[in-house]
């Protein structure tokens, strides 16, 4: 196997893994905790995937502290934007889920479960 | 049962067509120019050898600010959902054992030191104001389950969360006055690898880890059960 599709394995096989271990928990689970380890799942899997994009054969992390890296930078270091937006997706996820968490607390204090099917105001 | 398989189908269906669509990007290739100037230009433009830290601070600095407004949003809604309910919530717990207890005490500086040095350091090493707020809020953390009754001041976080917010602010107000740009760099980008470089960058990555680490500590302080020690 070459090392282009080795790549393309593990990262991009790893990152739609981890998404469609999430989708299957939202679809399948019934407590809502669960739900919502689903959901940072699928937030992971999203954020392995950009950083994979972003990695370059070779090349090293985008901070320039040695002479080498300072001279030519964009020939030995990977790229950086994709990094810098996984960031922002990281704080952005971090919000969501305590969000979601503040809700399922607000959810067990009022109906005295978190089992999505034995809440009747759900069901239709 | 049958909803496992429908799941289970469905998602066998979605993996092919991701894995088909994803399978034809190239790995390992350079995709975007954006990202090469932003290397090559890095150091003579913000002074900054971090050029992650570098990108989102500086060059994207308005998304950062909107990032910590979403933040602090998600704390502010948090309180205003859990209001209420605080009370509510007790139960009898097993008091911490001993070892948690001194231990936490001497770890909490350690963790407080260490949560600045990453914030303060941001543009030097991995890391910055969103990680570092995060080790500070871990330290209180710590307390809030080893110490028996331990709170933070609620007034204090709001305050040092409110002066952080808007020291980011008046950051960006004084470029706007001094150099042209709202956040644009007034201070110059000194000599690269030293603490003191890159201008304006640490000190806002130094609001952004205090509004960061005090807010998610005022986060958990919601979250947190009041409980009752079992004598």
């Amino acid at each position: 196997m070459n090392p282009e599709a080795l790549g393309k394995v593990i990262f991009y096989g790893s990152s739609i893994a981890l998404f469609l271990i999430g989708l299957y928990i939202i679809l399948v689970k019934r407590n809502l905790i669960k739900l919502i380890l689903g959901l940072t799942f699928i937030e992971s899997g999203v954020n392995l995937f950009l950083v994979s994009i972003g990695y370059v054969w070779g090349r090293t992390a985008p901070i320039l502290n040695k002479p080498e890296l300072m001279e030519t930078p964009s020939k030995l270091a990977v790229d950086p934007v994709p990094q810098a937006l996984v960031l922002t997706a990281i704080v952005i996820g971090v919000a969501v889920t305590a969000m979601a968490l503040a809700i399922a607390m607000l959810i067990y204090d009022k109906y005295g479960t978190l089992n999505i099917s034995k809440i009747k105001e759900l069901k239709w | 049962m049958i909803r496992n398989i429908f799941a289970l189908l469905l998602i066998l269906v979605i993996s092919v067509f991701l894995a088909s669509s994803i399978a034809s990007i190239p790995f390992g290739t350079e995709k975007t120019t954006v990202g090469k100037y932003y290397l090559d230009k890095t150091i003579e433009e913000t002074g900054s050898v971090n050029t992650v830290t570098s990108v989102v601070v500086l060059y994207r600095g308005f998304d950062t600010l909107g990032e910590v407004t979403v933040l602090f949003l998600a704390a502010t809604g948090l309180g205003a959902i859990l209001f209420g309910l605080r009370e509510k919530r007790k139960r009898k717990k097993e008091r911490p054992s001993l070892i948690m207890r001194t231990g936490t005490r001497y770890l909490f500086t350690a963790a407080l030191l260490f949560g600045a040095y990453v914030f303060v350091h941001g543009h030097l090493t991995p890391g910055g104001g969103f990680p570092g707020g995060v080790i500070v809020a871990t330290a209180f953390l710590m307390l809030f389950l080893a110490q028996e009754g331990f709170r933070v001041s609620e007034k204090g976080v709001k305050f040092v969360e409110a002066l952080a917010g808007m020291t980011y602010v008046a950051i960006g107000i004084a470029g706007l006055l001094l150099v042209g740009s709202f956040l644009g760099n007034f201070l110059g980008t000194g000599i690269p690898n030293k603490l003191a470089s890159a201008g304006i960058i640490p000190l806002i990555y130094i609001t952004i880890g205090l509004k960061v680490g005090s807010e998610i500590t005022g986060l958990l302080q919601n979250m947190r059960e009041t409980t009752e020690y079992e004598s």
